[in-house]
């Protein structure tokens, strides 16, 4: 148990390597860097610097350095706590941030728990009644889910929440808290704000849960021990819900695993849409400069934090079972 | 057990008398599963008794429905199944005089139902591996089958649990209580299934083929286990197998099988040496035996079991039958009657069952007649 979790552990940290050579690499990638795009950028509104200036920027940067050379330089920083400066703000990357990868977390958790708490009774039921009208229903709710992507779920949602209820309904916060500093009215306001994206970004994910979950109960509840449960006494919800609920709920238990870094992932468009103040928007920017410092920093925040998330997954799916528990 | 009365629903209940009421009457008890595709009739009019301190076996080929009889009488059958006729009843003695519930009229989630199930009625079955939850302790499910029928608290259940693990041979029970299915072996489980399935003493215990996935060692030491369980607490066993060797070591009556009807029932000598039924005789056969010649292949029953979908009309029997009479078996369902003492059958090769029927004599139908074949029916083998 105690080297099943140092391994764990250890393959977490490996992970989080891993992601930082990737999103390094990725970042490289596009040809050119900052300063190419900068300078289409300023040539682009009229106005140029001169080849040295150029360098200059470059050697302030490191750029000109080979690539290794700047990874270590990167890689160095970060392990200070230093996410460098991001280049086209100015300004540090984790100033920039702020608190929008907070709220990265915040909405895609929120969308993750929602998931939980619709899929769970939903798949429940429909793998207790299968073939029911509603059990039809919710198929052909969750394809639909599935189908339409959260983008255009977003689009839809925040023109029909316009043009029928005059509501701007996209953010996080209403305009009078954007900026204020944190208060129990802004918590307040950030979780009237949170169902909707909740909602859109966790559709996909949802429609998917319900699958897996009916999948997952159905053949429990073909086992002997339910009848078992039956033959003791226990009326029919009792007995499903005290056993081949909670059997079902471990394979479950172990798709956070990748339903957070996919709602993470999708978070980023659907923040675009719905103008969340998430990383998101930024990221998107950043990419587009080749402000490498920050999109790194992006890039390699989240990866760690869904490595986390997962790890966390992990942990309550050896806590719940007791066969993983023991065999070790 | 020459004392039934067991006319259709006539049953001795002279309160007090020499005759002793059975524990359980099964009468005439249709389960089917509706399904998509066509109904398949799992059950289709069993009838049997169960006596207080009595084995009870049920024989049949794989398929012809005990489990789903068993299931019925717990009220446990999985949807898309459905008790459609029949009665199942329970006698009780408390109070005086004896009150008897038809099971198949109570609401088979209500608290009557539930109150019987763990209560009155135990249940241990095949797969000792997987009756029990993976991810609960044996002691947690089987303090949570005392506690749904004893007002107890945690630590006086947990303590019986321990008891009752001691009681069925399982060895260190204060540690096995603690532990998951999954640690135990084959035979502890199943003695755990047991233990659980006493949890409330129940008075009739109905076990599924309980030795089925074990080995032969094992298997003995559960039936003995049952044998001395059933000694000290006078429960009734009906006790599911195909294993005729099992039934003749264990059974006091046995009740044959056939595609969802009980097509022979009597006391297990009478069954064993004067097999009235011709599918019963097949059964028999079909037996090894240690004077048989080693290597020769056993005969088995002829043809083989029709799909449940399309039942044969008449007797179910008729298709596999040496004995058949074509224009009456395959025309008319004969009854389950008596046709010697203590012992029933239905099959048309007994008068006593013909006359039961309205049905036309078999020359109608085929132009064989029925009479010459009776002698050597009748007489033993
Ligand atoms: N859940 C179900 N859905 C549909 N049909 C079923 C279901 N359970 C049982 N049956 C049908 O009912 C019939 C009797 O099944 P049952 O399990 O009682 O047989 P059995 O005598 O116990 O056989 P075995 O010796 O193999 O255990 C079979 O034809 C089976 O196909
Ligand atoms: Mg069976």
């Amino acid at each position: 148990m105690l080297s099943y979790l140092i391994r764990r552990i250890l393959l977490a940290l490996f992970t989080c390597w891993a992601i930082s050579v990737l999103a390094f690499v990725i970042i490289q990638l596009p040809p050119g860097d900052f300063v190419d795009a900068y300078i289409s950028n300023l040539s682009a509104s009229g106005s140029g610097i001169s080849l040295d200036q150029a360098q200059q920027l470059r050697a302030e940067y490191a750029l000109d350095e080979p690539i290794w050379v700047q990874y270590a330089r990167w890689m160095r920083l970060i392990l200070r706590g230093d996410l460098g400066m991001a280049m086209e703000w100015q300004r540090p990357v984790t100033e920039v941030i702020g608190d929008r990868l907070w709220l990265t977390m915040v909405v895609s958790i929120a969308a993750v728990v929602l998931t939980w708490l619709v899929a769970l009774p939903i798949g429940i039921y429909s793998a207790v009644r299968p073939y029911s009208p509603l059990d039809y229903l919710f198929t052909l709710l969750g394809f639909l889910g599935l189908a339409v992507p959260s983008f255009l779920l977003g689009l839809l949602v925040l023109y029909f929440g316009f043009v029928y209820f005059n509501a701007n309904i996209g953010g996080l916060f209403s305009p009078q808290y954007a900026d204020a500093p944190w208060t129990g009215a802004k918590l307040l306001d950030l979780l009237r704000h949170l169902p909707v994206p909740a909602v859109i970004l966790g559709i996909a994910s949802m429609a998917q849960a319900i699958r897996i979950m009916r999948a997952n109960l159905l053949d429990e509840l073909r086992k002997p021990y339910v009848v078992t449960a039956r033959a003791k006494g226990l009326s029919e919800w009792r007995a499903i819900w005290k056993y081949p609920v909670r059997v079902a709920l471990n394979p479950f238990a172990s798709t956070i695993g990748y339903t957070l870094p996919y709602v993470v992932s999708g978070s980023i468009i659907v923040s675009l849409v719905l103008g969340l103040p998430t990383v998101g928007p930024l990221l998107l920017r950043s990419l587009i400069a080749q402000d490498m410092f920050l999109a790194g920093a992006i890039v390699l925040l989240l990866g760690i934090m869904t490595v986390i998330g997962t790890l966390l997954s992990d942990l309550l799916l050896m806590w719940i079972d007791p066969r993983i528990r023991v065999d070790d | 057990m020459g004392d039934r009365v067991m006319g259709d629903g006539v049953i001795g209940d002279e309160g007090g008398g020499a005759v002793r009421a059975p524990l359980l009457s099964v009468r005439d008890l249709k389960t089917y599963f509706f399904q998509d595709d066509g109904m398949v009739k799992a059950v289709d009019g069993a009838s049997f008794d169960v006596f207080a301190g009595k084995t009870l076996g049920i024989v049949g080929e794989s398929g012809c429905g005990k489990s789903v009889t068993a299931r019925s009488i717990m009220r446990i059958v999985d949807r898309p199944g459905r008790i459609v006729g029949g009665r199942i009843l329970l006698r009780s003695a408390k109070g005086t005089g004896s009150n008897e519930i038809d099971l198949a009229q109570l609401n088979a989630d209500g608290a009557q139902m539930r109150a019987i199930n763990g209560g009155e009625i135990g249940l241990i079955f095949q797969e000792p591996m997987t009756s029990f939850s993976p991810v609960h302790t044996v002691g947690n499910q089987i303090v949570e089958a005392i506690r749904l029928h004893r007002a107890m608290g945690k630590q006086a259940a947990r303590d019986r649990a321990i008891e009752l693990l001691r009681l069925v041979g399982v060895p260190r029970p204060e540690g096995r209580v603690d532990e998951y299915a999954h640690q135990l072996s084959g035979g502890l489980r199943q003695r755990a299934m047991i233990a659980m399935a006493l949890a409330a003493d129940p008075k009739l215990l109905i076990a599924d083929e309980p030795t089925t996935a074990l080995d032969v060692t094992t298997q003995s030491q559960i039936l003995n286990l049952l044998v001395d369980l059933q000694e000290r607490n006078g429960m009734a066993i009906v006790l599911i197998t195909h294993d005729l060797g099992v039934i003749a070591e264990m059974a006091d009556d046995v009740v044959v099988m056939y595609l969802g009807r009980v097509v022979e029932e009597g006391p297990v000598d009478d069954i064993f040496h004067a097999p009235k039924h011709p599918y019963t005789r097949a059964l028999l056969r079909s037996i090894p035996s240690v004077d048989s010649p080693p290597r020769r292949k056993l005969p088995t029953i002829s043809g083989s079991i029709p799909h449940p979908y399309n039942r044969p009309p008449g007797c179910p029997f008729h298709t596999r039958c040496p004995d058949v009479m074509p224009g009456l078996c395959n025309v008319v369902e004969p009854p389950l009657v008596p046709v010697a003492l203590g012992q029933m059958a239905a099959c048309f090769l007994y008068p006593e069952v013909r006359a039961a029927t309205a049905a036309p004599e078999p020359a109608a139908g085929g132009g064989r007649t029925p009479a010459p074949l009776l002698p050597t029916a009748v007489g033993r083998r």
